[in-house]
């Protein structure tokens, strides 16, 4: 469904690509030019006056609309010409209006493409393009677990190599969830593994750097897995996590516990998952964590959570030994029931 | 902009404005009244010329006061008072114009000053300062009332030493806070201190009697409730919804058994502050933001107006961070005063587990304290009120609310 979208034959005109999705945006823009460059065949580097070569690259924020004029008018040489604009949504008010003006009266032989990160910022402008029927790209930023493994697998088959879940769930999991990053590794990957990418070859090159979120922590926490839930913190500060999400998370697996495990056990987790916010497959998970918890280990453990957050936000010196020292306690909590 | 909007905002001293003199809606205080009024008198002495400035510091003048007392007993209004007695010609008669003036807010030399976000920093202070060293238009005094003084950072603080050192000879500095503690022994030492005390349940019920026009029976219970806090006392004898809210509070103690219920009371009761922050800032964020908009020029015409308007952006970032500021203050000082309806509620406990003969806060709700008394030990009464103090502390740091809360009501457990 994304990379490299399929291109009209008519490249010319002006094209528009939506979104914030930083990877997929530069794929587009870089297909669109390139097929001003040489239609119908593959761009060759460095041609000359009159091979359809001229592109220019532009952002939009402090271009004036007299620039735009001299940008888009045609060369003297003849020849099809490119411009890119980034970023239209931080256009100045004159430039919108002369944008919208060319873009229905467009040059022949001029690839103008637009690019707009997609938010509610200059969303007029946006509109008034799309009326005038101009070629729209879309690239959303890609949150959904499901569309990220979509993206890996569609990589892997662009390189021409082949994944299966497994394989595809093990890099983003050792990688992350940066587009850029995994297109990388696939590459890599496909370049340097001869034979079927499978899970020991992706392990080979990319094991350990998982990305640890305030989540993982708190699961390995009342989970009582002391090793992991600290190596998880390592990593989680590490790489940037806010410590008080660290907190927050905490408080929320604790809470989820002893909310969770006061409700009776015969009860179905569906039904439940109304009457306590949460969805049902967490309320399953929260039960299976359950197993040697009391209450009174619950109450402490929120009281060391409360003490941590306390501390993380400004009544302790370090937010680290802070959250270790949590943890440490929270499994110990655990372990005493 | 701040202040300025911030002064304009004073409300009214009083709700009849039929009282005879300044002070009459200050309860309980006579000793701090007969204290306001005779420097009053002698500060119009000096105005006359029949005091020199060494009379005036004598005689019981001062350039800088400080006003403190618990929440509730009517240290704004106390301020408030005194400076109409300053600034009235007859010394607070209650019915002048320029008595008229400080009653509602708009007296030229009254600045009123009432941090309303989480602190009040230092910039603000420097031009709060730089106000102050004016001139009175009026020939008397100037009169700047900075109410919840302790709000002010320690910068904040240390930028109004000098002012309040030695202000422009016709300044006049009235500070509140709760405690003289709450301010830096370096403010503390160039202020005179006035102390309110906690007016009585009687007194507070005669209030409400006389001015409000509740029943003795209602404003007795609301009196006791609030524990002298008198606006707290007229908002549960006058709005149902607040005494509704205080039932709700206080059925916890008894409910929470086990884990569940005490995570429920705690989610319930963050909820409620949300609630009450979410209903007080509604009203008020929108129409701030449009007249700061207007303020700029947006749907005005004209050369120069787009420009203008771009250029209010990085105002209203200003605006809604003060806005967002102001809502997590009214969710906090909410709980707080959930928590402090908990704290009398166990201290009522206390006190029949001990056979005091004090006059309970709660006597309405006799039965659950009595069992409670009896099911419990006084070490734990004591425990579960360090809790709540201790949950205070927590949410002064800024701990999660709902976090703080949970660990709070899970100290409460009791069978």
């Amino acid at each position: 469904m994304h990379p490299s979208p399929p291109i009209a034959p008519d490249p010319s005109g002006v094209s528009l690509v939506v979104g914030d999705e930083e990877l997929l945006v530069d794929r587009a823009v870089a297909s669109l030019v390139a097929e001003a460059k040489a239609p119908g065949e593959a761009a060759t580097p460095d041609q000359g006056i009159g091979g359809a070569a001229d592109v220019r690259d532009v952002p939009a924020a402090g271009l004036g609309p007299g620039e735009l004029a001299a940008l888009v008018s045609p060369s003297l040489f003849g020849g099809a010409q490119a411009v890119v604009i980034r970023g239209i949504q931080d256009a100045s008010r004159e430039l919108a209006a002369a944008l919208e003006r060319y873009a229905v009266s467009a040059e022949p032989d001029m690839v103008l493409v637009l690019t707009h990160a997609g938010g509610a910022k200059g969303k007029a402008l946006l509109t008034a393009l799309t009326k005038n029927g101009i070629r729209v790209i879309r690239c959303a930023k890609i949150s959904r677990a499901d569309e990220r493994m979509n993206f890996v697998r569609d990589e892997f088959r662009r390189l021409g190599r082949k994944a299966d879940q497994g394989v595809v769930r093990t890099l983003i999991d050792a990688v992350g969830n940066d587009l850029s990053e995994l297109a990388a590794a696939c590459a890599q990957l496909s370049s340097d593994v001869t034979g079927a990418i499978d899970q020991p070859a992706v392990a080979r090159y990319y094991r350990g750097r998982a990305e640890a979120s305030g989540f993982s922590v708190a699961d390995r926490t009342v989970e009582g897995r002391l090793g992991d839930a600290l190596e998880q913190l390592r990593w989680a500060l590490a790489t940037g996590v806010a410590p008080v999400l660290i907190t927050s998370a905490l408080a929320q697996g604790v809470r989820s516990l002893g909310k969770v495990g006061a409700m009776p056990r015969g009860k179905s987790s569906e039904a439940l998952a109304g009457q306590l916010g949460l969805p049902s497959w967490k309320i399953d998970r929260v039960r299976r964590q359950l197993n040697g918890w009391t209450p009174d280990g619950v109450a402490d453990a929120l009281h060391a959570v409360a003490e941590a957050d306390a501390q993380v936000k400004g009544e302790g010196a370090s937010a680290g030994y802070a959250l270790e020292r949590a943890i440490r306690r929270i499994v110990a909590c655990r372990d005493r029931g | 902009m701040q202040t300025s909007s911030e002064i304009a905002a004073a409300d009214s001293l009083s709700r009849d404005g039929a009282d005879a003199d300044v002070f009459g809606d200050l309860t309980g205080q006579q000793p701090v009244i007969a204290e306001l009024r005779r420097a009053a008198g002698v500060a119009a002495d000096v105005l006359s010329g029949r005091a020199g400035r060494a009379g005036r510091a004598a005689g019981g003048m001062a350039h800088a006061w400080l006003l403190t007392g618990p929440p509730g007993s009517g240290r704004s209004v106390a301020a408030r008072a005194f400076a109409a007695a300053l600034l009235c010609p007859a010394q607070g008669c209650g019915s002048c114009p320029s008595c008229h003036q400080v009653r509602a807010g708009t007296h030229a030399d009254l600045m009123l000053v009432r941090p309303e976000g989480l602190s009040y920093g230092v910039k603000q202070t420097r031009e709060l300062v730089l106000r102050a060293a004016t001139s009175p238009t009026g020939g008397r005094w100037h009169v700047v009332v900075f109410e919840d003084a302790d709000r002010a950072t320690e910068a904040a603080a240390n930028a109004l030493l000098k002012a309040i050192e030695e202000p422009a000879p016709r300044t006049v500095w009235l500070l509140c806070a709760p405690s003289a503690e709450d301010l830096p022994p370096t403010i503390r030492s160039r202020c005179r201190l006035i102390t309110l005390r906690t007016p009585s349940s009687a007194a507070v019920a005669d209030v409400l009697i006389r001015r409000d026009g509740v029943a003795p029976q209602r404003a007795l219970a609301a009196a006791r409730a609030a524990q002298g806090h008198i606006g707290r006392a007229r908002r549960l004898a006058t709005d149902e919804e607040a005494a509704r809210h205080r039932e709700e509070v206080l059925r916890i103690p008894v409910a929470v058994t086990s884990l569940g219920p005490a995570l429920a009371a705690a989610a319930s009761l963050v909820k409620a502050a949300e609630e009450e922050a979410k209903s007080v800032t509604e009203g008020r964020d929108q129409p701030e933001r449009d007249a700061l908009r207007q303020a700029f020029g947006e749907g005005s015409t004209g050369k120069g107006v787009a420009k203008a308007v771009r250029g209010a952006a990085g105002a209203l970032k200003d605006l809604d961070d003060r806005q967002k500021s102001r809502a997590t203050r009214t969710k906090r000082d909410t709980l707080e005063v959930a928590l402090l309806d908990l704290a009398w509620f166990y201290r009522d406990v206390l006190a029949v587990q001990f056979g005091a003969q004090v006059e309970l806060s709660n006597a309405g709700r006799e039965e659950d304290l009595r069992r409670l008394a009896g099911a419990t030990t006084p070490e734990s009464t004591v425990r579960r009120i360090e809790a709540i103090m201790a949950c205070r502390e927590r949410l002064a740091v800024s701990v999660a609310p709902l976090l703080a809360v949970e660990e709070m009501t899970l100290a409460l457990l009791a069978p």
